[in-house]
């Protein structure tokens, strides 16, 4: 990209010679102060890009009453859109998630993605008996249906109780632990979630110690 | 006697309530500051106790009022959320739209951007200028707002006002009577200043929810205007020597 | 790196003309060296048709083009999306600015001849762009449905019922419905999105190679291919970059600073930019007292509303917006530029935008008697400046024009 014509036009009209030195330094100030400039500007649009204050307001944290709830009760709440279950475990199926652990492809979370850190533990959750857990299969998305142990299944006669979604024959235990040899990559997501009592849990918002 | 009676009650006349003869009421300046943040806040109290049994502000967001005024969540949830749950709704009514046209013959206007539509200062002339009517439905019409279909909500705040009615010749001769004064009850009078003051404080709130973003737009302009400054005088250097090569 | 800048360029114009193009259009095209202030107008409107794309799309990601979200979608824009109101300030401003630039871009032309020979279909080129950008701004202004935009619409949109015959089904056709309505406002949105602003693309790309053809012309109308040096480049002439680019960075700046101060401290300019009575939402019941154009069609509309009659009112306004086009065959005189024209020349330019501006003004009040009759005076002195132009540019005593331009 020549300006050759320019050079010759220079040297054709002036009397002293061109400070290509000046002419440096000033094309790479402007430069730069304009790049800066650009970048100011492009700042708004990216920026409205983001989710609005409507969305971010449909999106808001859910309160759930689980007062009412019974051992092996599957509830399901609406969260940003996406199906979010709780389950309430009793003492069984508590102790029976350990013994499955040789059967799944991340028994102790560890892919960190798949939970907040106060839900990486044996049953992912903060309070044991309550499992906070969004119902989306980690596969490609569909809702997987709940099958209890006592449900009829054919499922195999160990079968503990989980999820098992339909699409693609992905498992998941009562913990939303994926089994291996299906096609869903990961543990089921546990949302971020705390408690603001012993009987609501604010789904959405993290963990605050000192509640529950 | 009377006469004297008149000029007197005419002079000590709240300031500013006289009205040209032939339609045209000069309104008055409202001189609000939505810088004010006392102010809005108490603007927003009177929106939400007075105005919003009736009228929705559809497009404006408690969370953004809460934000803009300087108050915390609980502050906006006790004193301007009375059926709202959550901060991040909108300041909507359960008023039916039909049922508003029922009673008050047209729907209550919707009045996000009332001030943006009206100016503040018609807004602040109307909200001081309800007087006695029986004539109307609800008792009461308005200065600048002929037969409004709104009744007086705040009369307790301002106590009523009688028209006092003089007459007046046209270029064609004939008379009739137009409002000259506006006058509040003796017992009121007190209320005056107060009353003043507050719908200055409701109209500063009804010119913040027509353009919350007016603050913020005016913090960022100056910076902009003065980053484009510095950027002219690299770009008229790189100019300037450029040009050196025409003759 | 610069050996694989200089290859990469190679490897490029191999497949693509991009070197040819950059010194066709840039590096060695010849522009007069003499351009004054009037010249920094054509990059100014290239620099709007991009910003009103930018700012468009980024606001039809949030819009919604139905009759009962229309108007709280702009108020979501507003208030709900992050910078939102400055997208919003900046296409509405920008609106009003583009006309300013085209009037005044315009108007050089009017000053130094720049539509005369043989630059007219140049110029007819640009009245299509003119034509176009009427459209597209009064398709957008319907966009927000307030009661301007209604009611603004209804009343533009009937004017084609005045044709005779065909009038009513034509105004009918354009609406899609038998008055303004959902239906309308649809359409009307995708043709201000989609359609215009690529038919503006296209007539400013014909508008620019229309230029470079012939070259541009000069406040002292003189050629500058006339006189060449010994390797065929103009005496008179420098290339367009580096000296025009550089000079039209500091004009945009300018500019923007102008542009800034109204989007921050004055977007509504006093109800000039964006009406007050466009803040309540469109009402099919109730019609404004006052229903008026934007400033930058209110010439036309003071000349539709100066005629008694409807049909020949139209005629009128549209005559006042087509005299435009033939104006390279009105002018007979023998120079170009204003500068050596007689005063003949420069009392009916004078005369023309005192008229201009006063139908302008006019066409924003509501209509009285002695307003009427000014708009009446005012249209014939401005059809007047076109038609009477044949006879007094050929009468007009000229000055000698110089073979070399002056600074």
């Amino acid at each position: 990209m020549s300006t050759a014509d320019a050079t010759s036009v220079g040297k054709a009209n002036m009397t002293e010679g061109i400070d290509e030195k000046k002419r440096r330094f000033l094309i790479a100030a402007t430069t730069v102060v304009g790049g800066v400039g650009v970048g100011f500007t492009a700042v708004p649009f990216i920026a409205s890009m983001k989710p609005s204050a409507r969305t971010q307001a449909a999106g808001a944290p859910v309160e759930v009453d689980i007062s009412k709830m019974e051992y092996g009760q599957k509830m399901t709440i609406e969260w940003r859109g996406k199906p979010v279950w709780i389950v309430k475990r009793n003492k069984e199926h508590l102790a029976a998630l350990p013994t499955l652990n040789s059967q799944l492809r991340d028994p102790n979370s560890d892919n960190t993605d798949q939970q907040p850190d106060y839900a990486k533990n044996p049953n992912r959750s903060i309070k044991p008996e309550y499992l906070v857990v969004i119902g989306i299969c980690t596969h490609l998305g569909c809702s997987p249906s709940y099958v209890k142990e006592e449900d009829t299944h054919d499922l195999g006669s160990d079968w503990k109780g989980g999820f098992f979604c339909p699409c693609h024959g992905s498992f998941f235990d009562l913990a939303g632990r994926v089994f291996q040899g299906v096609p869903a990559p990961s543990n089921l997501v546990i949302p971020p979630y705390t408690y603001l009592s012993n009987t609501l849990i604010k789904v959405g918002a993290d963990y605050q110690e000192g509640v529950a | 006697m009377r006469k004297l009676f008149l000029k007197i009650a005419l002079t000590l006349l709240l300031p500013g309530m006289v009205f040209a003869a032939s339609g045209g009421v000069p309104l008055i300046q409202a001189n609000n500051d939505i810088a004010d943040q006392a102010s809005l806040q108490a603007g927003a109290k009177l929106f939400v106790n007075y105005c919003m049994g009736c009228h929705s502000a559809q497009y404006v967001r408690f969370e953004r009022v809460g934000r803009d005024l300087g108050l915390t969540e609980e502050e906006l949830l006790e004193n301007l959320m009375f059926t709202a749950k959550k901060v991040g709704e909108t300041m909507t009514i359960a008023m039916d739209k039909d049922d508003g046209k029922k009673w008050f013959g047209v729907t209550p206007p919707d009045l996000s951007v009332i001030a943006r539509a009206r100016g503040t200062d018609w807004l602040y002339t109307y909200l001081l200028s309800f007087y006695l009517d029986s004539s109307r439905p609800w008792g009461v019409n308005n200065l600048v707002f002929k037969d409004v279909g709104m009744p007086h909500v705040l009369w307790e705040r301002q106590g009523w006002q009688k028209p006092f009615y003089e007459t007046v010749t046209d270029e064609d001769g004939n008379s009739h009577q137009v409002i000259k004064k506006l006058v509040v009850d003796k017992a009121d009078e007190a209320k005056a200043e107060q009353y003043r003051k507050e719908m200055r404080d409701l109209v500063n709130f009804l010119e913040y929810i027509g353009e919350p973003a007016k603050l913020e737009r005016r913090a960022l302009g100056w910076k902009v205007i003065l980053f484009l400054f510095i950027f002219l005088g690299f770009a008229y250097a790189l100019k300037k020597e450029y040009w050196r090569d025409i003759h | 790196m610069n050996k694989i800048l200089t290859s990469s360029v190679e490897w490029i114009d191999a497949r693509f003309p991009l070197t040819k193009l950059w010194n066709e259009h840039l590096a060695q095209y010849y522009a007069p060296k003499n351009f004054n202030v009037w010249y920094y107008f054509g990059s100014l409107a290239l620099l709007m048709l991009v910003l009103q794309m930018i700012t468009g799309i980024f606001l039809a990601v949030n819009y919604k083009p139905d009759a009962a979200l229309a108007f709280g979608s702009v108020e979501y824009i507003m208030r709900d999306v992050d910078y939102g109101w400055l997208i919003r300030y900046m296409h509405s401003t920008g609106a009003s600015f583009f006309f300013i630039v085209v009037y005044l871009h315009m108007f050089r032309a009017l000053l130094y001849g720049s539509y005369r020979k043989p630059r007219e279909l140049l110029w007819i080129i640009g009245m299509f762009i003119y034509l176009s950008l009427m459209a597209e701004s009064f398709l957008g202004y319907l966009l927000p449905w307030g009661q301007m935009s209604y009611w603004g619409a209804q009343v533009i949109i009937s004017l084609f019922g005045a044709i005779p015959l065909v009038g009513e089904d034509l105004s009918t056709w354009i609406r899609g419905d038998y008055v303004i309505s959902d239906v309308t406002l649809n359409r009307f949105f995708a043709y201000h999105v989609v359609l215009v602003p690529i038919i503006l693309l296209g007539l400013a790309a014909a508008h620019i190679m229309a230029l470079h053809e012939v070259g541009s012309n000069n406040p002292d109308g003189v050629e500058i291919k006339k006189n060449k040096d010994v390797n065929g480049k103009p005496l008179d002439g420098i290339p367009f970059h580096p000296y025009y680019t550089v000079k039209d960075i500091v004009g945009v700046a300018v500019f923007l600073i102008f542009f800034s101060a109204v989007i921050f401290y004055a977007p509504e300019l006093g109800g000039y930019f964006i009406e007050h009575n466009n803040f309540f939402p469109a009402d099919p019941m109730k019609t404004p007292e006052h229903i008026a154009p934007l400033w930058y069609f209110t010439p036309f509309y003071a000349i539709l509303r100066a005629v008694p009659d409807k049909l020949i009112g139209v005629i009128l306004m549209g005559a006042s917006i087509v005299v435009w086009f033939i104006l390279p065959w009105l002018d007979r005189s023998p120079v170009k530029s204003i500068r050596y024209k007689g005063w003949i020349f420069k009392l009916a330019l004078t005369l023309f935008v005192i008229s201009f501006l006063g139908l302008c003004y006019l066409g924003m009040l509501a209509p009285t008697a002695t307003r009427t009759a000014f708009a009446q005076l005012f249209s014939f002195i401005y059809f007047g400046f076109f038609l009477l132009m044949p006879w007094y540019s050929k009468i007009d005593k000229t000055k000698p024009v110089p073979e070399r331009v002056t600074n």
